[in-house]
């Protein structure tokens, strides 16, 4: 079902674990859908994130796309980490099932979720910046069903 | 099969057994022919058939004519369903169910909801038991059909299936039971469950896959479903799988010349793998603590999510299956579990370890060895286990 990529980062996820010392947080999806993930950033005062970690609760997809994530957006700066796309994380995974597409939507949107906190804290307002963060539509395979 | 891989999903399908296998394959080259020919080379297939259905008979207490050959037990499902509604059409058009029943069940009887019958559906218990009560509460005077599993494919847990025969014909309700997880692991009897119709499926004890079979009780009211060359009697079309069904009489008898000591050896070994998960925190085992199959273990491991539990055990060489929502194709958590009133989240983290004809209490250390870890690792991943905590 999962490339050899999916599972080598589900097995040996890079960067997990929770930061004492982060300075941006987010967290998108919920319980009822069963994806939650939450990445911590440490983003120095020139806008580079320095370090990056994930917890997430969900399938493999959930935990590979998060590991994959935090490995895309490690060391760069925050424009270039706004820029990353759900489709850059499935091309860098080799592929995801159909049905787990949307745990590369939440792994974006988780990315842009921390560091939009990181500007909320430094008392700018995030939207013109980063826009969507994600948790309108972080169980958005849930509500696509729905609506059919 | 990989080399000691721990095959823990025996509720999913079974390995066939050497004797199924011997007794398949004459009837696949040398002794091919069709039974319905006229020619010589079709009486042993034929003779072979009339051996099977009263060796399937015999097991359930049936009469051989009463036994049809089916492609499994989503068409015997499909058949006693849709053949008994519309068969028992003049009564009316009201079907009682369970929650819990599979989907070969519940598909075909949304279906006929919307074909115009209506569906009372029950709940069970937090075991996942049907009370034979509230069948008798949901009877009324135009039910035509009543469909109640024997045992449960994901928790195990066994129904009281002969107190809620009594009822269905106390009131003459026709009485259908999906014995699809039971057969060849329980005792199942017609006569002492007061059944109608019966579903079942060789690869749930160790026959092959593909072929199955449906009692109908002499006198039931049943419409054909697959319709044809008029095999069976004229009442189930198709060029009989003779191999199969073959394997399958071979299967089930096997079963249950060995069913009393595998019953008690593969119970102690499932209450051993239940002692030693629920050793872990926040593990709870879903279903009956008692009235369940023999071979399956059930559980919620709250904080984590089921796919990530079965591939990190596979990883570790160990096939086991979850109801957890991302495991399935649909999306949505096991319609069982939360029936049973379990919430999303103790749901996304179920767990079924099912043991079989080939496990060895060697399997059940492996899995108790590495269970442990993989919970440890993923919780510790889990942004909700530290807030729980």
């Amino acid at each position: 079902m999962y490339t050899d990529k999916v599972m080598d980062h589900f097995a040996n996820p890079r960067n997990v674990g929770e930061m004492e010392d982060a300075n941006a947080i987010g967290e998108v999806g919920n319980m009822k859908c069963g994806d939650i993930m939450k990445i911590y950033m440490k983003i120095s005062d020139d806008g580079v994130i320095e370090d990056v970690s994930f917890q997430t609760f969900g399938c493999g997809a959930a935990v590979a796309t998060s590991s994959m994530a935090t490995e895309m957006v490690k060391g760069k700066k925050i424009t270039e980490a706004l820029e990353l796309t759900n489709s850059a994380v499935v091309e860098a995974l080799e592929g995801l099932p159909p049905q787990k597409i949307h745990c590369s939507v939440l792994a974006e949107e988780a990315v842009k979720s921390a560091i939009a906190d990181y500007y909320k804290r430094k008392g700018i307002d995030p939207t013109p910046i980063v826009g969507c963060t994600g948790d309108c539509k972080s169980c958005h395979a849930h509500a696509k069903r729905d609506e059919e | 099969m990989k080399k000691n891989y721990v095959y823990a999903d025996n509720a999913a399908t079974t390995p066939m057994s050497e004797a199924a296998v011997k007794a398949m394959l004459p009837w696949l080259t040398e002794e091919f022919g069709n039974p319905s020919s006229m020619y010589s080379l079709a009486a042993k297939p034929q003779t072979a058939l009339a051996t099977a259905r009263e060796a399937v008979a015999a097991v359930i207490g049936a009469d051989p004519a009463e036994i049809f050959f089916t492609s499994g037990g989503t068409e015997s499902d499909n058949w006693a369903l849709r053949g008994a509604a519309y068969g028992a059409e003049k009564k009316g058009r009201h079907i009682i169910t369970s929650a819990i029943e599979h989907h070969a069940v519940l598909e075909p009887l949304e279906q006929l909801e919307r074909e115009g019958f209506e569906l009372t559906v029950l709940k069970p218990d937090a075991f996942g038991r049907i009370d034979p009560e509230a069948v008798r509460a949901a009877i009324r005077p135009d039910t035509c059909l009543c469909s109640i599993m024997t045992a449960n494919n994901e928790v195990g847990t066994i129904q009281p299936i002969a107190e809620i025969g009594a009822i269905c014909r106390e009131f003459g309700v026709t009485f259908h039971t999906d014995a699809v997880q039971a057969m060849g692991h329980i005792p199942v009897d017609v006569e002492d469950m007061q059944v109608d119709l019966l579903s079942a499926s060789a690869h749930k004890f160790n026959g092959p896959k593909g072929v199955g079979f449906l009692y109908v009780r002499r006198g039931t009211r049943l419409k054909n479903l697959i319709h044809g060359g008029g095999q069976e009697k004229r009442r189930r079309s198709g060029t009989e799988n003779v191999g199969g069904i073959m394997a399958m009489a071979t299967a089930l008898t096997e079963a249950v010349a060995n069913m009393r000591e595998e019953y008690i050896r593969l119970s102690a070994m499932r209450d051993r793998l239940i002692a030693g998960v629920l050793q872990m925190p926040e593990t709870v085992l879903t279903g009956h603590p008692t009235e369940r199959l023999p071979g399956i273990a059930s559980f919620s491991i709250r904080y984590i999510e089921g796919e990530s539990i079965i591939l990190s055990l596979d990883i570790a060489g160990i096939a086991a299956s979850s109801g957890s929502a991302c495991s399935t194709a649909s999306l949505d958590p096991s319609h069982v579990l939360t029936s049973m009133g379990l919430s999303h989240e103790e749901a996304h983290g179920s767990l079924r370890l099912s043991l079989g004809r080939y496990n060895t209490e060697e399997d059940v250390d492996r899995i108790l060895q590495a269970l442990p870890p993989i919970v440890e690792k993923l919780r510790a991943m889990s942004p909700v286990w530290k807030s729980k905590k």
